[in-house]
């Protein structure tokens, strides 16, 4: 089974942060929520493993 | 005394004063039924095939007016069929197997179900209830001319009940004043508002959703809208903030219009406003009549158990679900198909009576399997949260562009036959075959030259065997199971090895009165086999 991995692992982190920021750059708040919730959609259905999903809910809920 | 709850579409038990009404003291029967509608007529024809006496009291005269359920899927055909009835639904019901789902006004994308070759019976039928439970009707008086012990007494209305040990006391009231009698078993099929459950102050719990849907069934000429299923979220038309389109036989369309949770009812229900928000949706200058409408509201409950010592509930009377998926009737049918040949072998003596418990765990298996998913198809056309809404959005706006997002889209996971896996009934999976045949399964269908497997395994138990050797004739427990020896060599299709082989050469499976797989193995043996019937009928 496949770890949900949380240690560093973007190339170019700082990179990314900038384009995920330029995507929202003019949006309302409306259709930036949309596209947050497009962009996990999509993401999630990258990764595909239900059992790092579930982690990754979790990892994100800040719970221990 | 007596006020109709609603009108009839077919007057087909018109009340008859019977001699149990001037019995000196109460008269006993093996079984009542309370409740004349798909579920207690089918429970009749089940227990009256058996040649087990079964009375249906129902407190009105015949078949309600309206199409309510329309969507009548496979496994209820099936049992139907398994009944003599299913023949004439499929000639008379649309059949249609293509579903489009509309995001505001673009379509978003088209499924079809799919349907696999080599089962006698489709996928699905849409049928107005009232052909339904006309089917069934004349099935029933058909087994009756036959003999079949099985009477159906109109305008028979139960009041109260006192539930014993071995037996139930019924109070009736009939136009010609009360009677009493007795009920070795009393089957509760009289619907969502049960009013067995209420005398008996049964709980039935669950969730309430916050909303309210218009159905308007229509009857118009009209070739812009083929034999499909469209669903539109958030039409601009403006009718509901979900619509639904789907076609009945005799021209008539059900429309669904999502129409918000505080509507007034009275005003809704005007005829000049049903107009308004079917000429949004159909443009204007379309000619139609109206056929009938209803608002409803609607809730996912269950009761916490559907035994009570001498007293079952089945149908909309034990679980009741959304009706996003056509779960209602047709589960109501898979209760029935379950009660039926367990309630007949206790009768007979043939099973204890704890084989009954398991109607219980096996069907509230199937009643929370099919909570979950109508509530999650209700979630999802119905959010009542900002981010639930903001994600559904999500959801179909993606599902536009990209395929991936697609089988999120839940406009109704569509009815299919509940397996039971973990039944006490079952025993452990022997054979490395296909997951669809495995232990708690219904089986599948499959063409056997000019007929179909599910006829040929009838409803006793039998002892399918692939290309395999096993005896023509097992008694076990005073029970006799039958073979039923097929090779793959007449399997002209693959179905049979596709189904029920995999990867093995042959194959040997303990099949319910029900149609459910109860055992299966690569080869007989007996042993095993004697116990796998001994625990399929609760000896074990």
């Amino acid at each position: 089974m496949t770890d949900l991995i949380l240690t560093p692992n973007i190339d170019g982190v700082d990179d990314f942060y900038a384009e995920l920021l330029a995507a929202h750059e003019g949006l309302s708040k409306e259709d930036s929520d949309a596209l947050n919730a497009r962009l996990v959609l999509v993401l999630a259905n990258h990764i595909g493993d239900r059992a790092v999903l579930s982690k990754a809910l979790k990892a994100a809920q800040l719970s221990d | 005394m007596f006020d109709d709850r609603y009108t009839l579409a077919y007057k087909r038990y018109p009340y008859k004063k019977s001699a149990d009404q001037d019995a000196a003291t109460p008269v006993r029967h093996p079984v009542v039924v309370m409740g004349g509608g798909p579920v207690g007529v089918a429970t009749a024809l089940d227990l009256g095939r058996q040649g087990i006496p079964t009375l249906v009291l129902d407190d009105h005269e015949g078949v309600g007016m309206g199409s309510r359920a329309i969507c009548f899927a496979k496994r209820c055909l099936e049992v139907a069929g398994r009944y003599g009835c299913g023949k004439p639904m499929v000639d008379k019901g649309v059949v249609w197997n293509i579903g489009k789902v509309f995001n505001k006004d673009d379509q978003v994308f088209e499924f079809n179900l799919l349907p696999e070759e080599g089962h006698e019976y489709p996928a699905f039928i849409n049928m107005q209830q009232p052909y339904y439970e006309s089917f069934q009707l004349d099935r029933f008086e058909e087994l009756q001319k036959d003999g079949a012990p099985i009477e159906i007494r109109g305008k028979n209305r139960v009041d109260s009940v006192e539930v014993h040990d071995d037996y139930v006391t019924l109070h009736i009231m009939t136009p010609d004043g009360p009677y009493t009698l007795e009920a070795e078993w009393l089957v509760g099929c009289d619907g969502a508002a049960s009013p067995l459950r209420t005398m008996l102050d049964l709980d039935f719990t669950g969730k309430v959703f916050q909303d309210s849907f218009l159905i308007a069934d229509i009857k118009m000429k009209n070739d812009n809208f083929p034999t499909e299923r469209w669903f539109w979220f958030e039409p601009s038309h403006g009718g509901g903030a979900s619509t639904l389109l789907h076609k009945q036989p005799d021209d008539v369309w059900r429309v669904d219009f999502q129409i918000g949770w505080d509507v007034d009812r009275k005003e809704e229900m005007k005829e000049e406003n049903i107009r308004r928000r079917l000429d949004a949706f159909l443009g204007e200058g379309v000619q139609y009549d109206m056929v009938w409408s209803s608002i409803y509201t609607f809730q996912c409950k269950r009761m916490d158990s559907f035994r009570h010592g001498r007293v079952f509930f089945a149908g909309d009377a034990a679980h009741q679900v959304s009706p996003f998926g056509a779960r209602g009737a047709n589960s109501g049918m898979q209760d029935v198909d379950n009660l039926g040949w367990k309630l007949g072998m206790v009768i007979r003596g043939e099973a204890p009576e704890s084989l009954l418990d398991s109607y219980n765990d096996e069907r509230i298996h199937g009643a929370d399997e099919n909570i979950l998913n109508s509530t999650r198809s209700t979630d999802f056309i119905t959010p009542k949260s900002e981010m639930s809404r903001l994600l559904r959005d999500a959801v179909l706006d993606l599902s536009e562009k990209h395929e991936f997002a697609r089988p999120m889209v839940n406009s109704g996971r569509l009815s299919v036959p509940c397996t039971y896996d973990g039944s006490p009934l079952n025993s452990s999976d022997a054979l490395d075959g296909p997951a669809r045949s495995r232990p708690g399964s219904v089986c599948p269908d499959a063409p056997l030259g000019d007929d179909f497997l599910l006829n040929k395994l009838g409803d006793k138990f039998i002892l399918l065997t692939i290309d395999a050797d096993a005896p023509d004739v097992i008694e076990e427990a005073g029970i006799q199971v039958t073979r039923l020896a097929l090779s793959t060599t007449d399997d002209k299709s693959g179905a049979l090895r596709e189904r029920y082989l995999g990867d093995n050469d042959k194959a040997v499976y303990l099949i319910r009165p029900d149609q459910h797989v109860a055992a299966r193995r690569p080869s007989f043996d007996e042993n095993q086999i004697r116990a796998a019937i001994r625990r399929a009928i609760g000896k074990e």
